[in-house]
């Protein structure tokens, strides 16, 4: 990829304490315009606080955070809430709204910003939902209606409603069989392809990795340690990734249990 | 025991009562910004109508027959318990403004007050608790709506507005209830009651009612939106998020209809 192209997304010495825990310890990343970019790492080496950082749900201690060239941690709010407003976030749990019906939930947004009617978002709700695969019906049940997978599906689909440039996935496959897993994985690498937007994972899985990636960065104590094609995974030479990849007890990466 | 374990203790238990009186501080700072917020959306668009109208009804409409049912029985007991009291000093012609003084000075307001806090207080503290630990208010911000915006200040709204209604209601039904038991069962004749209930009254009575129901209706309201907006840690941290919102509000009731009373009615 050539030098001159600015990155969708760039970080540098992104560093966030919780009390006495460092949790991003200067944290570098580019993410280029179209790619998919997965994070992989430990629990609580700061994947999750790394994309809340990026989408403004917690303020960096230190370091910038920029979008197509400009920093967003300089930015007013009214500036930040328009560099959101190109931006999708799929939630590990779905975060889906239990007061709002599933098409409401699709088109919230749009709604919220009164761009489209009523009727135009239970219309543009039903596409959406065709696109992942659910039947339109499903717009007219509540979330709580819904199995594991089918939430995820519906909270895809509400991620990309809104054709964002940027879109973010939260540990997208945890919590459902691998079948259904490897669905989801599949919609969202066509969902992403399809908007042309540029995606960051967030997975202990993986498989997922490999299926979603171009590239894969590993974070470990808050920094990245290692970036390189997702396809190498597990034989990326880097004896920390090859450990996480193929899910080995030994290695340099020492857990710390509490016996 | 050496000399210098009780100047120790000493230190240690002032240190804590400085501990507890800084985070006291700290909360009561980020309550205030934290209304103070809350309060700043009502003026500056985008509006969600239909959500305050949502916990408009929710505060004025369906909180009426709890607070409608304790108005009532609050006004026979009234009744009774100050004519037992007032016939040992031949001065029974004044249950009837006991009543309405008592109720639209203070009972309407304040019972109302505790009523809905453990109704709404406790129901805003759950549902925005809940949103918070599923990450739903995370989502709102990824979705381009300011929380602040869509969940508190409906609310706020609905508290200070919805309040001042729901205790009419309660000020009629609970004159209403020392009435019937007047008529009924201490032998007042209707007219005579009526008559000393309305010839008592004065607008000051009913105002200062009803500038207490707003003041309460805000305080519940901010006290459920605050401990479920600041919630953590799964379903017990929701749990203790929706008592601390009942507990503190029904304090902070008691205590400022103390100091508005005194703004009041202190001579």
């Amino acid at each position: 990829m050539s030098e001159s192209v600015i990155p969708k997304i760039r970080l540098r010495g992104l560093r966030k304490a919780f009390g006495t825990k460092q949790v991003l310890d200067g944290v570098d990343l580019d993410v280029m315009p179209g790619q998919s970019m997965v994070i992989l790492g430990g629990s609580g080496s700061g994947k999750s606080v790394t994309i809340k950082c990026i989408l403004g749900l917690i303020t960096p201690d230190a370091g910038t955070i920029e979008i197509d060239g400009h920093d967003v941690t300089a930015m007013s709010p009214r500036e930040r809430e328009a560099v959101l407003d190109r931006t999708g976030m799929l939630f590990q749990n779905g975060a889906l709204f239990d007061s709002l019906p599933v098409w409401e939930n699709v088109c919230f947004k749009p709604l919220a910003q009164k761009r489209i009617t009523r009727a135009q978002a239970r219309e543009r709700a039903a596409w959406v939902l065709e696109d992942v695969g659910l039947d339109a019906s499903v717009g007219d049940l509540s979330p709580a209606e819904l199995s594991g997978g089918m939430q995820k599906r519906v909270a895809l689909a509400r991620a990309i409603a809104s054709e964002p440039e940027i879109i973010f996935f939260d540990e997208p496959t945890t919590g459902l069989d691998p079948i259904m897993g490897a669905v989801i994985d599949g919609l969202i690498v066509d969902c992403v392809r399809r908007l042309g937007a540029t995606a960051v994972t967030i997975t202990h899985d993986m498989a997922s990795a490999r299926r979603i990636g171009d590239v894969a960065a590993m974070i470990h104590k808050g920094r990245i340690i290692w970036t390189g094609p997702a396809a190498s995974l597990g034989e990326t030479g880097n004896a920390m990734v090859d450990q996480f990849a193929h899910g080995e007890r030994e290695g340099p990466i020492a857990m710390e249990l509490r016996r | 025991m050496s000399p210098a374990v009780p100047a120790r203790l000493a230190q240690d238990g002032l240190a804590a009562l400085g501990r507890a009186a800084l985070d006291l501080c700290r909360t009561v700072g980020a309550v205030v910004l934290f209304a103070l917020q809350g309060l700043s959306h009502v003026v500056r668009p985008p509006f969600h109508p239909k959500l305050f109208l949502r916990a408009f009804l929710e505060v004025a409409y369906f909180s009426l027959p709890v607070v409608g049912l304790t108005a009532v029985f609050t006004g026979m007991v009234l009744a009774l318990q100050s004519y037992s009291g007032f016939s040992r000093f031949g001065a029974e012609g004044a249950v009837a403004n006991v009543v309405v003084l008592s109720i639209t000075r203070e009972l309407g307001p304040v019972l109302a007050g505790l009523m809905v806090s453990g109704r709404i207080g406790a129901a805003f503290a759950a549902e925005i608790g809940t949103m918070r630990v599923t990450d739903q208010i995370d989502a709102l911000t990824t979705l381009s709506t300011d929380p602040m915006k869509y969940l508190v200040t409906p609310r706020l709204l609905a508290g200070i507005l919805g309040m001042p209604l729901l205790v009419i209601v309660a000020d009629v039904l609970g004159v209403m209830g020392g009435y019937l038991i007047g008529t009924l069962k201490l032998g007042f004749s209707s007219g005579s009651y009526l008559r000393a209930t309305l010839d008592f009254l004065q607008v000051m009575d009913v105002v200062s009612g009803l500038v207490k129901a707003a003041v309460f209706g805000f305080v519940v309201a901010l006290m459920g939106t605050w401990c479920g907006y600041t919630s953590r840690g799964g379903a017990q941290g929701v749990g203790s998020a929706t008592t601390t919102a009942v507990v503190a509000s029904s304090i902070l009731i008691l205590a400022l209809d103390y100091v508005l009373t005194e703004a009041f009615f202190a001579r």
